[in-house]
């Protein structure tokens, strides 16, 4: 076994614990890598397609390298009612960032998400799970700067 | 007067979303030896953070949109009159709380607080009866499930604690889907003995030896007091259930709305992709590794404590003939007092929106329950009992709970495409009809919200969906042109109005409006050319509608509101 990814060894070797594997390396790499597809797959002694597809199934699991800040934006039904999608416009205006990328710098990367779970704040987002409610542009503004000078 | 007990806060991820940790830390700091406890939802989201004082004699005062500061902090403390939080009688007078009666008044993750309020009372009820008697009970009681599909669970039981097998498999649906709900997530992380109350009692009704949560990875404060909840459990050797020990297991999902649909949901917990499969055989029959399976949604395990505790006789007595006791709901969109909210099942659309909702009757035009599986019910129709039975009559569904209020400036086409966008990317694509069909519904409605769309567009709305309807498999497929055809049913003008004018009247689809600046209210003051992100606003307080984006950023800044949106090629 592949020396760093060693700590798989805590979830069984079941091949129903795939996704729990997968889910651990994500939480300690930020994505999955091509690197740690070979290893999932030697370790749960299945095939790399399989774990491709169970990768490419569920919207969680990121195949780039997430930035410094990870921005996820709600778009659940609350925040679109609320303006989300103006949202979206003011953070690819500051940011020229669209979802799924990471910025040149690596400081910031974009997801859109589905309910954060505080819809009566709408609109929404959160930065490495800090969640901002009742988003302006101002706010907004603000907020990304306040990163960009951490 | 008394003085203070303990103090609440809300810490549930809403509470946290508003500052409720700030607040808590400095209660802490500052309240002496007063005990700071940090409790789940009270369901009014609007006033969080919330911090409740629960006084000697046993009454409280509720303070509301608490800041994270000593003077708010020490006003709490000196139970000074500023900000005291009341419940709006209206809300007080038609809410019904039995499934949430303990949510932000327990400490979610003590033990001893949730059976010093008769928690596993119900439990105990139920083990001192035979199995079968438990199951009547439940059917006794109407219950339905609450996870969208309404299936009376007492019979839902009665199929696995027939089945003989070595191993039968319980499951806990806590995937929550809908993009706009939060009742299970709330009554998780408040009161979660409650949900597993429900599902130990359930398991030793049917017979079930090995009990899964299937839950949401967004919803990690649930999983954590899940988890805590369940190692007390053991501690206390509740899961011994007469003859055997059961053993719970929390399982995270990983983001696919699809993995709410039972056999889904049954793949993705063997570890594959989240497929949906034919049924028969039903889980009942062959579930998670072949074995009897049954699956129930949160807040329906969340009523079966109640049911134990009380007797299903007494549970039966609220709600309607064919939908028995309350429904919690998640209100959210254009209202005063979003929040989460319970009612007695046969309550009225009107009751909630705007009584409990507080939302403007001269504005509101729809409500949208069921998520994206439901429908949107016009204004007109307002005074439709809420029941399992009813908005179906209506073209809508009662759903899982999601509900939210639409007002005159949102344009249901926008709404409509919002959701079929949302459903054609969770397809799982096995079905053509669904993985096809639904993009080009999607690909339709783009096109009519841009100013694009033709007569035949809507006639070939109008013929597909049917047809993906009946060539789905599983319930997604199914359901998801629903937000279509009701929009279609209620709001066709505004699709019309889309097509033949190129008129959005919402003003909200972005390519039949522009941005304009009314130079009578105008000061000049500039702050919206600072604003402008492009560059689209001149020196003489113009805007170019061709690098405007429609962004909103000046209409935002505009301290003298100079600036509105208009239709294009209407002048003002
Ligand atoms: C696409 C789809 C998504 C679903 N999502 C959920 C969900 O998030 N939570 C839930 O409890 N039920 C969901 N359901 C319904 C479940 O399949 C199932 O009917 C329910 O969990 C049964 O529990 P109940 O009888 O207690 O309602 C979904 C169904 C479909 C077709
Ligand atoms: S109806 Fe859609 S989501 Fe359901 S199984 Fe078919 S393709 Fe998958
Ligand atoms: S912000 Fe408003 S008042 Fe100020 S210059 Fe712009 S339109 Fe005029
Ligand atoms: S819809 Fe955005 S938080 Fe729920
Ligand atoms: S108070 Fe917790 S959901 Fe709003």
């Amino acid at each position: 076994m592949d020396n760093a990814y060693s700590y798989l060894e805590s979830v069984g070797k079941e091949p129903s614990n795939l996704i729990k594997g997968l889910q651990l390396i994500q939480s300690t790499e930020g994505y999955v890598s091509d690197d740690a597809i070979r290893a999932v797959a030697k370790y749960f002694s299945l095939p790399e397609v399989e774990i491709e597809g169970v990768l490419s199934f569920y919207a969680q699991f990121k195949r780039v390298k997430p930035g410094k800040y990870k921005i996820a934006l709600c778009d659940g039904t609350a925040c679109h009612i609320k303006g989300s999608p103006l949202v979206h416009e003011w953070v690819r205006q500051e940011l020229n960032l669209s979802p799924g990328e990471t910025s040149a710098d690596g400081l910031f990367s974009l997801e859109t998400v589905a309910c954060l779970g505080c819809c009566s704040l709408a609109p929404v987002m959160s930065i490495n799970g800090r969640a901002y409610a009742k988003l302006t542009r101002k706010g907004l503004v603000k907020i990304i700067k306040e990163y960009q000078a951490k | 007067m008394s003085t203070i007990k303990t103090l609440r806060v809300g810490v549930a991820s809403c509470g946290i979303a508003s500052g409720a940790e700030d607040v808590m830390a400095l209660l802490k700091a500052r309240a002496n030896s007063i005990p700071v406890v940090g409790v789940g939802c009270l369901g009014y989201c609007y006033a969080e953070p919330m911090v409740e004082a629960v006084l000697e004699d046993g009454s409280s005062v509720i303070y509301g949109n608490v800041e994270a500061t000593e003077k708010s902090v020490d006003n709490i403390l000196a139970l000074g009159e500023a900000g005291r939080f009341e419940v709006p009688p209206e809300r007080k007078k038609r809410e019904k709380i039995m499934v949430l009666a303990l949510a932000g008044r327990v400490d979610p993750v003590d033990f001893d607080d949730y059976v010093a309020h008769k928690g596993y009372d119900g439990l105990k009820r139920a083990l001192a009866m035979a199995p079968e008697a438990v199951v009547n009970e439940v059917l006794t009681s109407g219950l339905r499930g609450r996870g969208g599909g309404g299936f009376p669970t007492g019979r839902k039981w009665s199929f696995l604690a027939a089945k003989k097998a070595e191993e039968k498999i319980l499951i806990c649906n806590a995937d929550e889907g809908d993009p706009g709900a939060f009742m299970d997530r709330s009554l998780m992380e408040s009161v979660p003995h409650q949900v597993l109350e429900g599902m130990l009692i359930a398991a030793y009704a049917t017979g079930a030896t090995k009990l899964f949560i299937y839950c949401r990875a967004e919803y990690p404060l649930a999983i954590k007091h899940l988890k805590i909840a369940i190692q007390q459990i053991c501690d206390h050797k509740l899961n011994h259930l007469g003859d055997r020990d059961v053993e719970i297991v929390i399982k995270e999902g990983a983001g696919a709305f699809v993995c709410g649909e039972e056999t889904a949901l049954i793949a993705s917990l063997e570890g594959q992709r989240g497929t949906p499969r034919f049924r028969p055989p039903f889980p009942t029959d062959s579930g998670y590794k072949g074995y009897p399976t049954m699956i129930n949604n949160v807040e329906t395990y969340g009523n079966v404590p109640l049911i134990l505790r009380d007797g299903g006789a007494e549970y039966a007595k609220v709600g309607t003939e064919g939908s028995k006791g309350t429904k919690l709901f998640a209100l959210a969109g254009d209202l005063k007092y979003p929040g989460l909210v319970e009612v007695p099942m046969g309550i009225t659309l009107g009751e909630i929106v705007f009584d409990i909702g507080g939302a403007d009757r001269t504005k509101v035009k729809a409500v949208q329950t069921g998520g994206p599986s439901g429908g949107c019910i016009p204004v007109e129709n307002f005074d439709v009992p809420v029941d399992y039975d009813s908005l179906k009559t209506l073209g809508a569904i009662m759903g899982s709970g999601g509900m939210i209020v639409i007002n005159n400036d949102r344009c249901m086409v926008e709404t409509a495409r919002y959701f079929l966008d949302f459903t054609h990317r969770e397809s799982c694509g096995k079905c053509t009809f669904c993985r096809v069909g639904m993009t080009r519904m999607y690909e339709t409605l783009e096109r009519i919200t841009k100013g694009q769309g033709t007569e035949e567009d809507l006639d070939f709305l109008a013929d597909i969906a049917p047809k993906i309807k009946a060539g789905a498999l599983c319930g997604l497929g199914q359901t998801a042109p629903n937000p279509v055809l009701a929009t279609l049913r209620y709001f066709r003008h505004e699709y019309e109005e889309h097509i033949r004018e190129h008129k959005c009247r919402a003003l909200q689809c972005n390519a039949m409006v522009k941005l304009q600046i009314d130079h009578d209210k105008c000061v000049k003051c500039g702050l919206c050319v600072r604003s402008c992100p492009v560059q689209a606003i001149n020196a003489d307080f113009e805007i170019d509608p061709a690098k405007c984006t429609r962004c909103n950023s000046c209409l935002d800044a505009c301290p003298k509101k100079a600036i509105y949106r208009v239709h294009n090629g209407d002048e003002k």
